[in-house]
């Protein structure tokens, strides 16, 4: 392992492109070209630099690797860093699609390009430094403060009803917020330390556990997000531009996840034990009840937040099945779904740049005008079905493996789920794609141009390359992962053991 | 050589698809029709060295998941069921690639639909040639996603849309079933993939597994929830209503696809699980049950319907129901033959059928022809082999593996025996009324459409060519391979590619059916040739005036039994009704009313101040944080002391 310290190189390099746009004067075009080259290039160089973590990553060995700790607060919290194989693939996948944001807002954010480019690369700091905190404080201050850009995204460059989208997303995101914030106050309370590696060796009550567990909970189903609490979503999506859909989805959903995997299960497992059956009951609501409203959608992003929903469902199932199918199976998805919804809205973006609007019915027959664009979105939308040979399919299969072996009804009720995303994602393509081009606006439409088809690409090869080939991500996720399994078991195990000497 | 069979159409797919619009059409219709008759090549060989010659093997690829005990390998198996379905698809599909050149000749994307068909031929080889059940399951999705695709090969026409997205949602339902048996194995066996599965299965006799709230009988559901998948990918009754729907796609398509490979992947799915499915009684049951139903039903809608390609459509999902009562009644090996036999003469109609559209101008109303056997002599030769076939005329293909169906129905143990023979024989009758009606309609009798008629022309010789072929499978392949499916091969042939318990002995019990029993399907094929050739020959006026008095039982038949109705009634506007409510009631009034908007109501009073209202926000969201923040910050202060 190399001495410097990467980690904070990639979660801070960001910050120095910010810095870089934000000393450059002047309003004209040429300090908005500016922007958007140093933000380019800030984004490609970190994503390089986050794959130099690959090599010297031991995905078997225990515990944390490139650790960094320093002293921050004085002796309460440190500025401690560290990844294992459960942030790392959230690392990468976020230095990963930074630059596909940056390239999709090129030509349609016009007002405010270097204001833009500062939010976008401040948020890719707080993201990173979310997935490597290792001590609860500064957990806490990335995850919030990554909400405070995302606000901006949506209340300056969002749509006509931006106001009413980012005060949900503001409303909702507080309530968990100021719970997990006690919650920590309270764990340092007991354990006398806000440091992860010790508190998820720590053990605490069953009891504080629990409203621990429940605190936490608060803060991870919003931001996850499950079922009641989604309701943000998709009104935030369909005022987010392009790029923040992006990221909304691909990476900010993923915190709530990681969230409950880093913390929620180690730190407490009786009490995971305890409210999983709640969870399979929220997820497996969550896939069937958005489904269907993603069946009636007139507004193509509002049916993609929709899918993303149920997706999560599929997710949070998996992790509290709390078996290494399920994890894995959860980690899988959760990267999965980051660039294939991810690519999904560049999607979107692409026709809403030409015609603005994104209702379904103003589309009809593009397959014709644009053949490329159809292939393209084919594959996400197939990669969305969890078609195997897709990325989306190893983890949505897993999952419900996972499940099944747990309780089947959760998993009857589950695969529901495989039938209903058919139906809503191909109605969605046929409107949109396939029909007569017969509306007058779509007849000048334009395939992908060079900048579209670099973006589509990757992405494209991606869901295609991990559909039938997997392993990159399972062998990184397997040993966390199985660390996680091991920690919930052993309770569990107690649990039961403590029980028998009771009954007896 | 086994990874060229099933990569070669890959490999011809991804010449099509990514640089077809290069290098034109013609190149990628040589490419990847000259690749496919490589593979076929191969695929016989392949039958003579591992069918008859008994060199199984298996060919790793790689791994795919590897997840704790998961493991799920890229492999290939190559057994006996896996080289009959080896020659069955890659000598179609060679055929039916050859034959779109001249039928789709005139057609501007051309390279798109031949990538499509080798994309299909590929998911097809992964399916019979996998080594466990969720590659299997790969290639289950991939016929689908190629068939979706095919069926809406013309993305303008709204029916082809309409019919490509129900194909696809309705084989969901039964992949449905399917994954949850995937899932179910693995609970059971620990494993996937077949050779640790079959080695585990004799155990799973009398075990049980918690499904649903009640221990059951694992094998039997294990086999049930295998055979829902089968029913949606091989439109058995209740999940049939795609396959009429998918003659929307081109007719090559209708023949390799929805007649001789994709829709009888679920009978070899069963005969491939037979390991399992020996193990329970019930799910058999269940299997002759839905077979037989389906024989009859797909049957009575064939008499009527005036589409030609719906004819032979709804006799595919009929011969189905054949296939499957056969694996119903333990006769796996001769499921097997008729899915052998049935693809040679089921692809030979539908290409004949395609050929009289082609010659037609893309008339497919039977109503509108007429004649036309002196305009398209050679492809009505075809069609009356094709049809010869079908009804079981003696020695022709479909007499050996049709009857000895309904023989070995009639000889099994199964309680529903006697349901399933009676069923399979009349349904045979119907088989033979609607095929020569649809001979007659369409070659003899006066010609209806005079313009499409007097510019009729037989079609040119790569379209020819497949017929030919065909035809000779469709006359040859029964007597030629009877022994191996039926007679006394069946043993030293299939070995351990299919399973058959110590107390099935319906392949000898099928020999000893009394005379009458044996001979009745010939009897009845002879009867519904003589009641066609009266209607539809010797007096027209009589099917109308009996459609006319028994207008209601027509218009049954005629509207296929109200299937698609019905499920619009009770599935996809409740479905629709349902995510409005929770969308517009659940999230719009509930969650939101109680939640946020409860709140915002009042906030968004004041919309005229929109600018301060947005940086107000911010602002008040950075200050809850930062006294957040503060605050924590404060405490540890006080209370780390």
């Amino acid at each position: 392992m190399s001495d410097w310290p990467i980690l904070s190189v990639v979660t801070f390099l960001p910050l120095v492109g910010a810095l870089f746009i934000f000393v450059v004067r002047g309003e004209d075009e040429v300090a908005a070209r500016n922007a958007r080259w140093v933000a380019l290039w800030t984004t490609l160089v970190t994503f390089v630099v986050s794959l130099l973590m690959l090599p010297g990553f031991d995905a078997a060995a225990p515990g944390f690797q490139f650790v960094e700790k320093k002293p921050w607060l004085g002796e309460i919290a440190a500025y401690h860093m560290g990844v294992d194989g459960i942030s790392l693939p959230f690392v990468i996948l976020t230095t990963f699609l930074m630059p596909f944001c940056i390239l999709a807002s090129w030509e349609s954010i016009h007002k405010r390009v270097k204001e833009y480019m500062i939010c976008f690369l401040v948020l890719e700091t707080l993201m990173v430094g979310t997935f490597c905190a290792l001590d609860l404080v500064l957990f806490y201050f990335f995850f919030e403060a990554a909400l405070i850009p995302m606000f901006l995204i949506i209340g300056v460059w969002g749509g006509a009803r931006r106001i009413y989208a980012s005060f949900k997303f503001f409303l909702y995101t507080l309530l968990g917020s100021v719970l997990m914030m006690l919650a920590i106050i309270a764990m340092y309370w007991q354990a006398g330390t806000t440091d992860v590696p010790t508190l998820i060796q720590h053990g605490f009550p069953v009891q504080m556990q629990t409203w621990l567990w429940l605190a936490f909970f608060a803060s991870f189903a919003v931001k996850m997000p499950m079922w009641p609490v989604h309701t943000w979503l998709p009104d935030a999506h369909v005022e987010a531009p392009t790029a923040g859909s992006v990221i909304l989805a691909g990476i900010l959903l993923k915190m709530g996840g990681y969230g409950f995997i880093r913390f929620s299960l180690p730190m407490f497992p009786e009490a995971s034990h305890l409210f999983a059956p709640l969870v399979y009951t929220l997820s497996v609501v969550a896939i069937i009840y958005t489904s269907l409203v993603a069946l009636v959608q007139e507004d193509i992003k509002k049916l993609i937040a929709y899918s993303s929903i149920a997706h999560m469902g599929f997710v949070t199932m998996g992790i509290f099945s709390m078996n290494e199918a399920g994890l894995q199976g959860a980690m899988f998805l959760m990267i999965s779904h980051g660039f294939v919804s991810g690519a999904l809205f560049l999607c979107v973006g692409v026709i809403y740049d030409r015609l603005h609007t994104r209702e379904i019915s103003a589309y009809g027959g593009l397959v014709k005008r644009m053949p490329l664009y159809a292939t393209a979105m084919m594959i996400f939308t197939m990669a969305n079905v969890g078609l195997p040979g897709t990325s989306g399919f190893v983890g949505e299969f897993l999952t419900m493996l996972a499940a099944f072996e747990r309780n089947t009804w959760v998993a009857f009720f589950a695969a529901t789920g495989v039938i209903l995303s058919a139906a809503y994602a191909l109605w969605l393509y046929w409107r949109v794609i396939f029909g007569p081009l017969e509306k007058e606006s779509l007849a000048k439409m334009l395939d992908l141009s060079p900048r579209e088809i670099a973006i589509m690409v990757p992405l494209v090869a991606l869901t295609i390359l991990f559909g039938f080939w997997p392993a990159p991500v399972l062998d990184m996720t397997s040993h966390a992962v199985n660390f996680v399994v091991a920690r919930t078991e052993t309770a569990a195990s107690a649990a039961k053991t403590a029980a028998l000497l009771l009954s007896h | 050589m086994y990874q060229a069979i099933v990569f070669l159409p890959l490999i011809g797919f991804l010449i099509a698809g990514l640089f077809g619009r290069v290098l034109g059409p013609r190149p990628s219709e040589i490419v990847t029709t000259a690749f496919l008759f490589i593979a076929a090549l191969l695929a016989w060989i392949t039958f003579f060295r591992v069918g008859i010659g008994g060199a199984d093997t298996r060919v790793q690829l790689m791994h795919w998941i590897y997840v704790g005990d998961l493991k799920i390998d890229w492999a290939l198996r190559i057994d006996t069921m896996t080289s009959i379905m080896l020659i069955v698809v890659t000598s179609v599909s060679s055929l039916v690639h050859l034959y779109s050149i001249g039928y789709m000749h005139e057609d501007p994307s051309r390279q798109r639909f031949f990538a499509y068909l080798s994309l299909f031929t590929f998911a097809m080889l992964m399916l019979v040639t996998a080594d466990n059940l969720v590659q299997l399951f790969f290639g289950w999705e991939g016929v689908g996603l190629a068939s979706y695709l095919l069926i809406g090969f013309w993305y303008e026409k709204p029916s082809a849309n309409a019919a490509a997205m129900k194909a696809f949602v309705v084989n969901r339902v039964g992949d449905f079933g399917f994954m949850l048996g995937i899932f179910a194995v693995f609970v059971m066996t620990g494993a996937v993939n077949f050779d640790t599965v079959f080695a585990q299965a004799p155990g799973l006799a009398g075990k049980t597994i918690p499904f649903l709230g009640h221990h059951w009988d694992a094998p039997t559901v294990i086999a049930v929830l295998l055979f829902i998948g089968a029913m949606g990918k091989s439109a058995q009754f209740l999940l049939h209503t795609w396959l009429p729907d998918a003659m929307e796609g081109p007719t090559p398509v209708s023949a390799l696809i929805h007649a001789a490979t994709m829709v009888t992947a679920g009978v070899f799915m069963v005969a491939r699980m037979s390991p399992i499915f020996e193990l329970s009684r019930s799910a058999l049951d269940l299997i002759t049950i839905v077979g037989a139903t389906t024989a009859m039903f797909a049957a009575t809608v064939a008499l009527v319907q005036n589409d030609i390609k719906k004819v032979i459509a709804y006799s595919t999902c009929s011969q189905l129901g054949y296939m499957f009562v056969a694996m119903g009644s333990g006769a796996y090996s001769i499921g097997m033959f008729h899915l052998l036999t049935h693809a040679f003469f089921k692809a030979l109609l539908f290409l004949g059928a395609g050929s009289v559209i082609h010659a037609m101008h893309h008339e497919q109303d039977m109503r509108h022809m007429g004649g036309l056997y002196k305009k398209i002599p050679f492809t009505y030769g075809a069609m009356m082999i094709g049809t010869l076939a079908i009804t079981g005329f003696p020695f022709l293909a479909g007499y050996y593996s049709k009857d000895a169906i309904i023989e070995a129905a009639y000889a099994s143990h199964s309680h529903f025996s006697v349901y399933a023979y009676w069923m399979t024989v009349l349904a045979a009758a119907l088989t033979s009324f609607y095929s020569w009606r649809l001979v007659f309609l369409t070659f003899h009798g006066q010609p209806h459409d005079h313009h499409h008629y007097d510019h009729a022309h037989e079609s040119p010789l790569v379209m020819t060519i497949p017929l030919a072929v065909l035809s000779v499978g469709a006359v040859f392949g029964g007597i030629a391979f009877y022994n191996l499916f039926v007679g006394h091969d069946v043993e030293s042939f299939f070995r351990h590619s299919i399973f058959m318990a110590s107390d099935n002995h319906i392949l000898h019990a099928m020999h000893e059916v009394p005379g009458w029993a044996a001979y009745l399907p010939t009897g009845m094929m002879v009867a519904g040739f003589a009641v066609a050739y009266w209607f539809y020959v010797v007096d027209r006026t009589v099917p109308v005036a009996l459609a006319k008095s028994q207008d209601a039982l027509y218009q049954f038949l005629l509207n296929k039994w109200y299937f698609d109705e019905i499920y619009n009634f009770l599935f996809v506007r409740p479905a629709l009704w349902i995510g409005r409510t929770l969308w517009k009631k659940g999230d719009g009034m509930l969650i939101d009313g109680l939640g946020p908007n409860g709140i915002s109501a009042r906030v968004l009073d004041v919309t005229g101040q929109v600018v301060r209202l947005q940086t107000g926000y911010l602002y008040h969201y950075a200050f809850v944080m930062l006294v957040g923040v503060a605050a924590l910050i404060t405490w540890f202060m006080f209370a780390g002391v």
